[in-house]
């Protein structure tokens, strides 16, 4: 029968392969990179040529341009190949990487407990909309409470529970990573089409197989959104996390005590940031490949 | 497939409830081709729907080979297919027509031999490592047939399955159903609202009114098998057409007197 030739396939537009989009992405960070290195520099050759004025006015650039407020992203690049004090030749890079290894161990931890609770917690609504409609708001209300105020209970609760510090910092990390998680695995459960739910049915699926072969692979794109979100702020939770734990080598630690030698060494404040920023950035960029594996480029959402 | 005095209120009691199906009692025998067909509203598809088990009636039996319509569903009686084919775009077209193998436990090879058949018996042997989006409407709603007679149900339920589609892809799609149909011997239950196509494909044609949801005529399609492009210029199809029509349009002028009656 003539049925099958008739009816041509549709044209598949292709795909951009997984590395196409991997070089296109760092190309274009790397572009951003140095617009934004050319703001600064830029801020500052106009400030210290003006003697910190706007142009043609009497007025004060918002943020001073001096060395002091605003040093040089080459100086604060050097900074980090320096030694840290006099006496000890360590540099300051490889004293800021063994924290960011620590934080983002921290980190990690408290991102894959975030996941499966918050995967878990979607999992479960998904099943009880008696539950969802219960729950929900406490799920909602707990991110507006300020993790400021979380941070200290949940170390203080840790160590009298005789857990390690780290694991304190690990579930205030969680504590931020649950509920993107929670939220959009939910949404993913749920997008399926009714049909799709009803041909389920006559299969006579159970409930597990409905959620496996069904509702899983349908919200993965969703909960890849959810995971990427989770990366960088599970970062942040655990240098948050450190500040009241106690935790010496972590970024979180290193971040008050140059913020505290501010004055006397700018650049090496500014050289910790961009270490905790590339930590998350990292992050980001291993969840990213991970998704890149695992959902087709036509249902990844953007 | 047997329904006695089935009755299906939709909304609670009440003002506010909505009688969608009275009274429907209708028998179907093995090998049948049945459509059912009726203006919108006239609960045909609801119809469908609990002979499938989707929903219950409110009253009445719906029996398929002599079991409650629930025990033929966890029996796997019935394959089934809507207006939108419903494929899963994670799994390429042969994973697709393994799902409710799948769901069914069957072993991996047993699973793959079965759906490699079934492409072949929907023309689209050459397609199964391709994913649902690099096929046309047509040959979706042919995978979405050959899932749901993968598993050799006993009733394959078909609600608008070319509803979708364009006047020319749906000819083509309605030789291949009869080909299939004739191939595998199964009953099919055919929702559809174009005459031409449920005289086309049916042994009978079930006329359904609407407001509520009643059969007001069973008229039973005798033209030659297999039909064939030929069919479609036969006197007798014009004659069936113009039947199942006019007895759609007797409905229609029963229920415009009856409402202006009530109100």
């Amino acid at each position: 029968m003539a049925v099958a030739q008739a009816l041509e396939p549709v044209a598949s537009p292709s795909a951009p392969s997984a590395w196409r989009v991997v070089t296109r992405r760092a190309l274009a960070f790397l572009l951003i990179c140095a617009l934004l290195i050319g703001a600064w520099e830029g801020y500052k050759a106009l400030g210290t040529a003006t003697g910190g004025l706007i142009p043609g006015t009497t007025l004060k650039l918002p943020i001073r341009a001096d060395d002091r407020s605003l040093p040089h992203t080459w100086r604060i690049v050097g900074s980090l190949f320096e030694p840290i004090r006099a006496s000890d030749d360590t540099l300051l890079i490889s004293n800021l990487l063994r924290y960011a290894a620590f934080t983002w161990f921290e980190a990690a931890v408290g991102f894959a407990m975030g996941g499966v609770i918050g995967f878990f917690l979607g999992v479960v609504f998904v099943q009880s909309e008696l539950l969802e409609r219960g729950l929900m708001p406490y799920v909602v209300a707990s991110q507006a409470v300020p993790l400021l105020a979380v941070a200290p209970m949940v170390v203080i609760w840790g160590s009298q529970a005789g857990l390690p510090a780290w694991l304190a910092v690990s579930i205030i990390a969680a504590y931020l990573t649950f509920f993107p998680v929670a939220i959009n695995t939910l949404r993913g459960l749920q997008s399926p089409d009714p049909a799709a739910i009803e041909l389920m049915r006559s299969y006579a699926a159970t409930p597990a197989q409905v959620l496996w072969k069904l509702r899983v692979p349908a919200a993965l794109p969703y909960i890849f959104t959810a995971l990427k979100i989770s990366a960088t702020s599970s970062v942040v939770g655990a240098i948050v996390g450190e500040l009241p734990s106690g935790i010496q080598n972590g970024l979180g630690r290193a971040l008050l005590t140059f913020s505290q030698y501010f004055t006397t060494g700018p650049e090496r404040l500014f050289g910790a940031v961009l270490v905790s920023a590339l930590v998350g950035l990292a992050f980001f960029g291993l969840v990213s490949v991970a998704e890149l594996w695992l959902v087709p480029a036509r249902r990844r959402l953007e | 497939m047997q329904l006695t005095d089935i009755n299906k209120t939709f909304g609670g009691r009440g003002a506010d409830a909505v009688q969608a199906l009275k009274d429907i009692n209708l028998s179907i025998t093995s090998n049948e081709f049945v459509s059912l067909i009726g203006p919108s509203g006239c609960g045909k598809s609801t119809l469908l729907r609990l002979v499938g088990d989707l929903i219950t009636p409110s009253a009445g039996d719906v029996r398929v080979n002599g079991k409650p319509a629930h025990e033929a569903r966890l029996k796997r009686e019935y394959g089934m297919v809507f207006q939108q084919a419903t494929l899963m775009d994670w799994r390429t077209i042969r994973q697709n027509i393994e799902l409710p193998l799948e769901v069914m436990a069957w072993s991996t090879d047993r699973r793959q031999a079965r759906a490699r058949q079934m492409l072949e018996l929907v023309h689209l042997g050459e397609f199964e490592r391709h994913f649902p989006w690099q096929l046309s409407g047509g040959m979706q709603q042919r995978v979405a047939i050959a899932r749901a007679l993968a598993f050799e149900p006993a009733l394959l339920l078909m609600d608008e399955p070319f509803g979708a589609l364009d006047e020319m892809t749906r000819e083509r799609m309605q030789l291949e159903v009869l080909r299939i149909w004739s191939q595998t011997r199964t009953t099919v239950i055919f929702v559809t609202h174009s005459i031409p196509e449920a005289v086309f494909l049916s042994t009978r044609v079930v006329v359904m009114s609407a407001r509520p949801g009643r059969i007001s005529a069973i008229i039973d399609v005798d033209l030659p098998q297999p039909r064939n492009f030929e069919t479609r210029e036969d006197p007798r199809f014009f004659e069936k057409i113009t039947e199942v029509r006019e007895a759609l349009r007797r409905d229609e002028a029963r229920g415009v007197a009856l409402r202006a009656a009530t109100s």
